[in-house]
Formats: C-alpha cells, sequence, structure tokens
C-alpha cells in the first residue's frame, strides 16, 4: 500500500485524444508535498505517513505545532494528513513527493469536502418530483408530500429522506483515471470531477479497488533535488527511501 | 493568467502547430475537413456552409456550420482545436452585423444571402495606421 498525496483543486478544462475524442479532465495541483512524519508500530501501534503541502504561515502556528515541523525540519504547512502504507512503504521525514508518484492509465480515489448547498428541499436534495404545478396545489408546489403512514406506524421512520443541510461532506470519489502527470509543475490531470469548491485540498490515493499500477514507482514518487531524469531519480529514490526510513 | 489558463494556451498551441485555426468569423463560408473512420480506415468528409456562430472559450472553443443540403437545413458544431478536424478552409468572407446568425434558420432563397466583404481586411489594417500618422502629425505640432 503506497502513499497517498495532498492536492490542491485546480479547476477542469478538457484534453482530445489523437482520434479527436474529448477527455474531460480535473487539474490537481501537489504543492510542496512533504513527509512530515512516520507513524511506527512500536510508538504508535500502526504504521502510516503524515504529509504535509502548501505553505502555512509561520506566525499562525501554536507552540506544538513549532515543534512537530521543526522536529521533521521542514517548512510550516497549510495542511496535514495521514495516509496508512504498508511497513516497507515507508518514506524519510522531510522527502518530497513528486507527481510522478502517479502513472498515466492507473485509477485514483479523490477525497474531498463537497461544495455546500446550505439547507436545500426534498427536490433538489433528494430529487423528489414535488407537487403538481395545478389541480389545486396551492404554496406547496416543492414540497416533499407525506412523509409515512397512518396511526399504525404513528411515527416517521428513521433516515426518511427529508429537507436539511446539503453538500459540505467529506466524500470519496472512486476509480478516477489519471490522463496525464506533469512532474515538473506537479500537476495531475485527472479524468472527470472529483468534489470540492476550486482550490479546495484533496487527498488523492492509489485506487483500492483496481490492482496497483505497474510501473508506479514503490514505494514513492520522489522529487530529487533537481534531477534532470525523473524516472531513474524516482527508481534510484525507490531503493534508497526503505533503508532510510528505517533508520529514523 | 492563471495556471488553468496557462495550461490551456500551451495545449493550444500545440494544437495550433499541427492544424493551423484560419482567422474567421460568423458570416463567413467555411469548409471544414472531417475526419470520419470507417472500419479500419480513416478518409477525409468535407463540410461547406456558412459560420453561423463562433464560441471563443478557451479549449472548448467552438465553431456552428450550417449548409442546406437537399432542401434540409444542416447544422454541425465542430470543436475549433479537435485533432477530428483536418483542415478550416475559408471559402468565402461574409458581411454580417451579428455575432450569431441564428435568424438565417428563419430563412431560405434570396433572404438567406449573405454579402461578400471585400478589402474589409486591408481596409481595416490601413485606417489604424493612418490614424496613428494622423495622432503622430497633431501630436508634434501641438
Amino acid at each position: 500500500m503506497r502513499t497517498g498525496v495532498i492536492a490542491r483543486k485546480v479547476g477542469m478544462t478538457r484534453l482530445f485524444t489523437e482520434d479527436g475524442a474529448h477527455v474531460p479532465v480535473t487539474v490537481l495541483a501537489l504543492e510542496e508535498n512533504q513527509v512530515v512524519a512516520q507513524r511506527t508500530p512500536e510508538r504508535d501501534g500502526y504504521v502510516a505517513l503524515q504529509v504535509g503541502a502548501g505553505a502555512g504561515k509561520a506566525k499562525a502556528l501554536t507552540k506544538p505545532e513549532r515543534g512537530h515541523f521543526g522536529a521533521a525540519e521542514v517548512a510550516p504547512k497549510a495542511k496535514l494528513a495521514e495516509f496508512r502504507v504498508a511497513p516497507d512503504a515507508l518514506v524519510a521525514v522531510g522527502a518530497t513527493l513528486s507527481a510522478s508518484h502517479f502513472v498515466p492509465g492507473q485509477m485514483v480515489d479523490v477525497t474531498g469536502t463537497t461544495q455546500g448547498k446550505g439547507f436545500a428541499g426534498a427536490m433538489k436534495r433528494w430529487g423528489f418530483g414535488g407537487l403538481r404545478a395545478t389541480h389545486g396545489v396551492s404554496v406547496s408546489h416543492r414540497s416533499h408530500g407525506s412523509t409515512g403512514n397512518r396511526q399504525d406506524p404513528g411515527r416517521v421512520f428513521k433516515n426518511k429522506k427529508m429537507a436539511g443541510h446539503m453538500g459540505d461532506r467529506r466524500r470519496t470519489q472512486q476509480n478516477l483515471e489519471i490522463v496525464m502527470t506533469d512532474p515538473e509543475r506537479d500537476l495531475l490531470f485527472v479524468r472527470g470531477s472529483v468534489p470540492g469548491a476550486k482550490g479546495s485540498w484533496l487527498l488523492v490515493r492509489d485506487a483500492v479497488k483496481a490492482p496497483r499500477p505497474e510501473g508506479a514507482p514503490y514505494p514513492a514518487g520522489l522529487k530529487a533535488a533537481a534531477a534532470p531524469a525523473e524516472a531513474v531519480a524516482a527508481a534510484g529514490d525507490a531503493g534508497q527511501a526503505p533503508a532510510g526510513g528505517e533508520e529514523q | 493568467m492563471n495556471l488553468l489558463q496557462t495550461i490551456e494556451a500551451e495545449q493550444i498551441a500545440k494544437l495550433a502547430a499541427r492544424r493551423p485555426v484560419p482567422e474567421f468569423r460568423a458570416g463567413d463560408t467555411l469548409r471544414v475537413g472531417v475526419k470520419v473512420k470507417e472500419g479500419d480506415r480513416t478518409r477525409i468528409q468535407y463540410f461547406e456552409g456558412v459560420c453561423i456562430a463562433r464560441s471563443n472559450k478557451g479549449m472548448g472553443s467552438n465553431f456552428t456550420v450550417r449548409k442546406v443540403s437537399f432542401g434540409e437545413g444542416v447544422e454541425r458544431v465542430f470543436p475549433l482545436y479537435s485533432p477530428a478536424i483536418e483542415s478550416i478552409e475559408v471559402v468565402r468572407r461574409g458581411v454580417v452585423r451579428r455575432a450569431k446568425l441564428y435568424y438565417l434558420r428563419g430563412r431560405s432563397g434570396k433572404s438567406a444571402r449573405i454579402a461578400e466583404r471585400r478589402d474589409a481586411r486591408a481596409g481595416a489594417e490601413a485606417a489604424p495606421g493612418t490614424s496613428a500618422e494622423a495622432g503622430a502629425d497633431s501630436g508634434a505640432e501641438a
């Protein structure tokens, strides 16, 4: 199980295939994804990587946060997240993840917070049909209608679909294809839409329902310091990183 | 330019290098070569008609071509940068005063004609040049 990355949603655009078919893509930007901490079985009881992304403000940090980033010797991050990994997929603290972590054609799961819709009626929230426009219906054209039976149950069943708050929930879109990657600018091009508004943070992981892609760097696609050959550097890191991880 | 616009500009530059997009606007008569796949071979099918609309929105840009085929009006919307379009050729330029010529749908025969634009481009290029010179002259005099 490889680590995931934290990405920012840039927006959607379109690409064309060679034969002229449209490919709608969402552009995701990785912003300085660095490993901030490791979770080990001895100390924490599970294996995971804490990854940070974006540039955080030093003055907005609390003292414990300051110590945490200081211990890892990384710049303050705007967003932190943990990714469960296999014990041999640990990456050294301070390593920078690259867009080359993913390979074109593989499937990913993208987790994010959906756009909030506020207090929405039953028609918008659940797709109910509403009431009729005429035939004596007054005022309640967009209402949900009946919510149950009569005296027999004498109550409304739990989980009855009704009006309420819609959106602004954590959601995962599974099996989205990586169409293209841009390791230079650290961009991912994912086929289709992902949850959330432009500029929101997303977690991108290997798809749980698809086999691990062939040719993907294991344990992770890292950014070597000014490496000319991205693929070679990633392969080199793949060999070194686990050893480095055990030392720390 | 934001990141998305930069990405689109790069993609457009790459696609336009392979197949240049001529300058055209609504009212012009176009001859569009479309790649048609038949089994395992492809051929070019031409669609000639009046461009009645053009929508400029980056990679999503498209244009609508209308022709009358066997007495039946036919309209096709083409993505401007699609690799499936082999060529776009401007056959004739037209004089129109609208950006979208949807009014042509309700017309046929004589009233559906569009006058040809002659030397409009040369005139348009000459006009700003002369005005600039005039401006410079007046500036020198002042």
